[in-house]
């Protein structure tokens, strides 16, 4: 649209003061999957955050029950974050490999990504299998019912990912790097993007101030 | 293997619910079986089943909602008869199914009429009235709309297999816990909410995307008809609340079958967190409900007023400072819970204070119909009632968001009221103005004036005659839920309450009526324009019913009432020569979401009888049905010029004898 067309329509319209900016219509594919895919992140940022709420709430009422000082073990808690961080970094290269249509470094990516998932998970499985097994379970108090919801959500979120992520290494494998292919890639690494921000959040709210209470 | 299903789910004692559900069943069975026998599948499964056509999507969407109208004003009609009659005696219903009624009729009414009602119209003609071709994700909603079939076949399977909720439309704990509901009741609550919640969402991604990021050349927000406004802010609403309701619910089904301690009285659980986060999803979902009502009727008013909306930009900061707002009122659903007088003020500022946008509206609605000529029609009649009946609705709410007076009023009959007053003079009206309104662009032909005038006063009359006697019951003291009573000054108000409703069930036979009669005599009713009310929108400035590509070009939009000024001067574009046409490119249709909803309910249903091997099976099937839809090659297909050019120029020829005749009169 040529900018004498918008001046002249600007004039016409007397609601418009100064130079307006024509909307140029429909915007194109890519823009409107990541941008739908963004609303339901922070939709899913939302659900998140009412776990969070929950644990604010029910964070001292451990019942006669462990605290949260008595049962977290921060080194496993950064071990945890640091593959979730690096998984992140892996990821991006994945991205870039995706867009610049390299399969070998994307498969390298996507593995290593899953990998570091794989370990996230394994170590968090194991903390929960340990205190399930020393009796505090998620139905011992309410304080480790809102820990293991708000970080077995976030768990969840993950192995929803590793599938996800299997699923695109299959997909570029069988179909390459077609336009659909990469508009989902995009999507996907957006989620995994995402949950290295909820787990900042679970690290600090939950680890972190835990400990410390 | 079948977990804790067993014969006795079926209630052999209670013939209400067997014959309404024998019934049922052998209508489903007629139907299927007309289906099947006069070879209608197949033309059923390609173009309805799993089509990814807005437009038709749109109209399943309303199809569900009516017909879960009908089950939820059932429900209605058995509680009326019971409150009539269960003066000093236990009236004819035993007390637990009372409950589930009560219950089931809450959660039906919101769930699955109001809302598939509203997201069905905007799913219908939002896309028309930016001039595109569909939504943003074409198959995500049909996902979204089988999912909400599900929650809805689920809730109805409740009726013969099990027991529904007895513990009212939002599942209070620690009643709705499993040592105080043992029963299957609250999981088929929770489990149908969870799926059709889902399927909500996707929606509201859907419709928010599609506003924000697909509209024809030229419309600037500032141009975008009030409806698409609402429907933005509604859907933002949906975004930010439903997760809520999903967590709550998550929560709750943890605390159910998991032993979890969210809300429980016992090991530090906590029941006020239950009603602060249900209440942070339920209000906003009252303006989830109502905004694209108010869309509806301000299109209808400037349509039938032949006037540009009044202070179209006033609505507009109005709609999104209810947006706004609507989050910021939640806690007056419990001033009486001993939060305090502080905090009670402050929720009681606010609630007070959404008022304001909302009363400017009406002012907007009322100076649009000042000095136009203004044409009474059903839908404008809807729109007229609403305004009456919306004003006093919201009275009554600044009346409630008055601290004192909700410790005298709160969980009254006073309180049933009033929100049935807002909800049905403002949702259901504005859904039935949107009906009679946009019902010849779904379908290409008009319905009956004098059945859907006699519906509407039917309507509106019956609604004043049940609802004002509860107000005053409300005010002599009577709570709300009760099962039988025995106070003698409620009574009276209480048989006119059940006679009200017999007026608004003929309301409701008038309205089929003029649905039968309407599409027996479709030929007379026929619109060839695409514009019988001499609209001002997009939506009319196609076909009826509109070709699958909605328009052969993206039309260029030059100010706000788009199409009122592209007829301004439709002189000029007749003598243009025509246009060159071009290949337009479809989305294909496809059978994901309806077999997504097949795996979520098969899932659903495991889920609420602890069926595990199914719950699996369901989740396998659901990754399968992901994996093969990513796995399609071609999800779009090609309209060819030719035949774009060809089905274009029916509808040019239709226009140009219309404005010749126009010419010549």
């Amino acid at each position: 649209m040529s900018m004498t067309v918008a001046a002249d329509r600007a004039t016409s319209d007397p609601h418009h003061i100064g130079l307006v900016i024509e909307h140029p219509g429909p915007a194109p594919k890519r823009t409107v999957t990541a941008y739908g895919f963004w609303v339901f992140l922070l939709s899913d940022i939302v659900m998140f955050s009412c776990f969070f709420a929950a644990h604010a709430v029910l964070a001292d009422q451990t019942a006669g029950g462990p605290k949260g000082s008595e049962i977290f073990e921060q080194r496993n808690v950064a071990i945890e974050t640091v593959c979730l961080l690096l998984s992140s970094f892996t990821c991006g290269m994945a991205s870039i490999a995706a867009d610049v249509r390299n399969r070998f470094w994307f498969y390298l990516g996507m593995t290593v990504t899953c990998v570091l998932g794989l370990i996230f998970l394994a170590i968090e499985f194991r903390e929960f299998a340990g205190l399930v097994a020393r009796g505090y379970g998620p139905s011992r108090s309410a304080f480790l019912t809102s820990f293991f919801s708000l970080v077995g959500c976030h768990g969840l979120h993950v192995s929803a990912g590793v599938l996800w992520l299997l699923t695109m290494m299959a997909q570029v494998f069988a179909k390459g790097f077609r336009a659909d292919v990469l508009r989902r890639m995009m999507c996907f690494a957006l989620f995994w993007h995402a949950l290295d921000i909820v787990w900042v959040g679970v690290f600090s709210v939950v680890y972190l101030l835990g400990s410390g209470a | 293997m079948l977990g804790k299903l067993d014969w006795s789910a079926i209630p052999f004692d209670q013939p209400i619910p067997l014959i309404a559900g024998a019934v049922v069943l052998v209508a489903i069975l007629a139907v299927l079986i007309w289906v099947v026998v006069k070879g209608h599948l197949p033309y059923l499964w390609q173009e309805w089943i799993t089509s990814v056509d807005h437009k038709r999507i749109g109209v399943m969407y309303i199809l569900l909602a009516s017909v879960m109208l009908l089950r939820g004003g059932s429900d209605a009609i058995m509680m009326r008869i019971q409150q009539a009659v269960a003066f000093q005696s236990q009236g004819y219903l035993p007390p637990e199914h009372y409950n589930q009624i009560f219950s089931a009729h809450g959660t039906i009414m919101i769930f699955f009429v109001a809302m598939p009602f509203v997201i069905g119209l905007m799913n219908l003609i939002v896309p028309l009235q930016l001039g595109v071709r569909d939504v943003a994700f074409p198959t995500l909603n049909s996902v979204g709309f089988w999912l909400t079939a599900t929650g809805a076949l689920l809730v109805n399977l409740s009726l013969v297999i099990g027991e529904f909720a007895r513990t009212g439309w939002l599942a209070f704990p620690p009643l709705s816990e499993l040592s105080y509901s043992p029963g299957v009741g609250v999981d088929y609550y929770a489990w149908s909410l969870q799926i059709s919640g889902v399927g909500t969402l996707v929606a509201g991604i859907n419709l928010v995307t599609t506003v924000l990021k697909l509209r024809t050349r030229g419309m600037n927000y500032l141009r975008m008809p009030m409806f698409c406004w609402t429907t933005l802010a509604s859907n933002l609403l949906i975004v930010a609340a439903f997760p809520i309701l999903t967590a709550t619910l998550a929560m709750l089904l943890l605390d159910r079958y998991l032993g979890f301690h969210f809300f429980t009285n016992e090991a530090g659980g906590n029941v006020m967190m239950f009603m602060n986060l249900i209440w942070a999803w339920g209000h906003p979902e009252v303006y989830i409900l109502v905004l694209p009502a108010f869309g509806i009727f301000s299109e209808v008013v400037s349509t039938f007023s032949g006037k540009a909306l009044f202070g179209y930009r006033s609505m507009v900061l109005a709609t999104m400072a209810i947006c706004v707002i609507s989050f910021m009122v939640w806690l007056h659903h419990f001033f009486t819970m001993g939060a305090g007088p502080d905090v009670n003020a402050i929720f009681g500022i606010a609630s007070m204070i959404i008022a304001v946008p909302t009363g400017v509206k009406i002012y907007n609605w009322l100076f649009t119909m000042y000095g136009g000529r203004v044409r009474f029609t059903t839908p404008m009649l809807w729109a007229v009632g609403f305004m009456v009946t919306f004003i006093i609705g919201g009275l009554t709410g600044v009346l409630l968001a008055v601290p004192p007076a909700d410790f005298m009023l709160h969980n009254s009959m006073f309180l049933v009221a009033h929100f049935h007053n807002v909800i049905i003079g403002g949702v259901l009206f504005g859904a039935f103005a949107g009906f009679e309104y946009w019902f010849p662009k779904a379908f290409g032909f008009r319905l009956d004036e004098r059945w859907g005038k006699a519906a509407f006063w039917f309507t509106f009359l019956g609604f004043y005659v049940t609802f004002v006697p509860l107000y005053v019951a409300g005010m002599l003291g009577m709570t709300r839920r009760m099962q039988h009573y025995d106070v003698a000054a409620w009574r009276p108000w209480m048989l006119i309450a059940a006679a009200g409703m017999a007026v608004l069930t003929i309301g409701v036979i008038c309205q089929i009526v003029q649905l039968v009669v309407s599409i027996r005599n479709r030929e007379a009713l026929r619109d060839r324009t695409g514009d019988p009310w001499d609209g001002r929108s997009l939506e009319w400035a196609t076909s009826s019913p509109p070709p699958v590509f909605n328009f052969a070009f993206h039309p260029d939009v030059r100010g706000e009432d788009a199409y009122w000024d592209m007829k301004a001067h439709a002189q000029q574009s007749l003598d243009s020569s025509p246009p060159e046409y071009h290949d337009i490119e479809m989305p294909r249709n496809s059978p994901t979401g309806f077999v997504c909803a097949f795996f979520a309910t098969i899932m659903g249903f495991a889920l609420i009888w602890h069926i595990w091997w199914m719950v699996i099976l369901g989740g396998i099937g659901a990754f399968a049905t992901f994996v093969v839809f990513a796995w399609r090659d071609h999800d779009e297909y090609i309209i060819p010029a030719d035949e774009v050019a060809a089905i274009e120029r029916v509808n040019l020829e239709e226009r140009h004898s219309l404005v010749s005749m126009a010419g010549t009169v």
